[in-house]
């Protein structure tokens, strides 16, 4: 327990790069998935075949390895640089990785929500002249988003849990890497481990009620 | 009501402009892709990637044979102990949520809702710190990855079976019951039965994250195919890390790839089957690390 006190500003100062992650993560993941699926169901199969590549391809690699080539390869070998700054950098590259990562799963999510929409919405939206964009953004889209939010939720609980993969982006400032450094000085210890995992189920359990309740609210009815 | 959307019908079958509007765009859209490619090439070569010298290993057997083959199987091994451990844990706690007596439903049901919302990361790590601490000093990182993993995994998979359990109808168990047959009987002649051919799929894609979870090893030092592609590999032959890495990944795509396959056959076969009147359940939400 004295270990936990005695860390707790370190640890806690490491929760809060695990928020911050997990916000940019979120807003990124969620805008690429919503273009990626976009691209995935258009009219040109050109765009059709390159999202659905991507998505296949990012789906089955690991985390890890993207975070850690987006890192070693992209930055060190490749020279992508966000800033001069190496922490600032390591930063964006994993936000680069995770939202990369991330938004192939959202963009599958919302591909099942699209499959709910009833085939008369779709057919009802080009009667009356609307062109794919149209149908997408007022007809298709909302309703596939209504219909997937509890499931979009969970993406986004393990994206929030994910943020602990960083370090394989040599990014050494959040939680899991604290609790590794602090274990290199104290040895293991049960209190810090319980700490951060309360800590990340203070805001997972929240964001999964959340979803639960607005999927509830905005279900469409049918 | 009609069916789902099918992508065709969010758009009209193209007339003549759309067709031209479309051929535009394919065009464009080719032009985009090329440009990238290209640009990737560029990058490439500015930094000398395509140097003979960097790809070379990769055509040698014994870089196969030292390195990528003995990586590949410390990924193997992590990933066949860790689903194994997994199949039993979730089975053990999948029906013990489903117990008739209170003290063994709601202990089983805390331990899963507890390992499914901890940071897989975070509880390798622990583990990985535990158990020098708890039985002396060693080489603990597979113990600690396929244990981070059974517990994980196994608590996704106990839903899992608990979910596909559940989804046998009613009649069923009324039916086994009424003929005389003993609470585990039906379990275990009716219910599970089905239950696996429905479950199958799941558990197949839940196998999928699994495999993906084992490079979490890489972090802990285990010595896995992403430990050797990143950190052995380039080390022995310098400048090689980027080709290394195209190789491993198409490997862990590859592997990944032929299982998401084999998930989508089972789910195909078994909405078919009349062994079973369960609807195949879907998949746990689970995107890996």
């Amino acid at each position: 327990m004295n270990d936990l006190i005695k860390y707790a500003p370190d640890l806690a100062a490491g929760f809060l790069v695990n928020v911050e992650l997990s916000l940019v993560c979120a807003v990124l993941s969620l805008i690429a998935g919503t273009v990626l699926v976009s691209l995935r169901v258009a009219p040109t199969p050109v765009l059709r075949t390159a999202a659905a590549t991507y998505i296949n391809i990012v789906r089955n690699t690991p985390l890890t390895l993207v975070l850690a080539f987006s890192a070693l390869g992209l930055s060190d070998t490749l020279g992508l640089s966000f800033s001069k700054e190496p922490s600032t950098n390591a930063f964006w590259l994993v936000v680069l990785g995770l939202s990369a990562y991330t938004a192939s799963f959202v963009a599958e999510t919302l591909r099942s929500g699209i499959n709910t929409v009833p085939l008369g919405q779709a057919e009802a939206a080009r009667a009356i002249g609307l062109t794919f964009f149209q149908s997408l953004r007022m007809i298709i889209l909302p309703q596939a988003f209504r219909a997937v939010i509890a499931p979009l939720g969970s993406v986004i609980i393990a994206m929030i849990k994910n943020t602990t993969v960083a370090m394989a982006a040599g990014y050494l400032a959040e939680s899991a890497f604290v609790m590794k450094d602090t274990f290199d000085d104290t040895g293991v210890s049960i209190p810090i481990f319980i700490g951060l995992v309360l800590a990340f189920m203070a805001i997972t359990l929240p964001v999964g009620f959340l979803a639960g309740r607005l999927a509830r609210r905005l279900a469409v009815v049918r | 009501m009609s069916g789902p959307v099918d992508t065709s019908v969010l758009f009209d079958a193209p007339g003549p402009r759309a067709r031209l509007r479309n051929n535009a765009l394919s065009l464009l859209a080719l032009i985009a892709i090329v440009a990238v490619v290209y640009f990737v090439y560029l990058k490439f070569d500015e930094k000398g990637q395509w140097e003979g010298r960097i790809w070379e290993p990769f055509a040698e057997p014994s870089t196969w044979t030292e390195y990528i083959i003995p990586g590949l199987l410390g990924t193997l091994k992590a990933a066949g102990l860790g689903a194994v451990f997994a199949l039993v844990f979730g089975s053990v706690f999948g029906l013990a949520r489903l117990s008739d007596h209170r003290w063994i439903r709601v202990p089983a049901g805390a331990v899963v809702e507890i390992f499914r919302a901890i940071p897989l990361l975070l509880l390798i790590f622990f583990l990985a710190y535990l158990a020098p601490a708890v039985f002396g000093s060693g080489d603990y990182t597979l113990i600690a990855l396929v244990a981070g993993l059974t517990l994980y995994n196994g608590s996704v998979l106990a839903e899992v079976v608990r979910a596909g359990v559940l989804a046998v109808p009613k009649g069923q168990s009324e039916a086994a019951y009424s003929i005389g047959f003993r609470k585990n009987q039906v379990m275990r002649m009716v219910l599970l039965p089905q239950a696996v051919t429905a479950m199958m799929p799941a558990i197949v894609s839940q196998l999928v994250v699994l495999l993906k979870d084992t490079a979490l090893g890489y972090i802990i030092a285990y010595v896995d195919l992403l430990n050797y592609g990143f950190k052995i590999i380039p080390a022995v032959f310098f400048g090689s890390l980027i080709p290394a890495a195209i190789v491993i990944g198409v490997i862990y795509v590859g592997l990944n790839m032929t299982l998401s396959a084999l998930a989508t056959w089972l789910e195909k076969r078994s909405r078919r089957s009349r062994r079973t009147s369960v609807k195949p359940i879907p998949a746990a939400a689970d995107i890996g690390e």
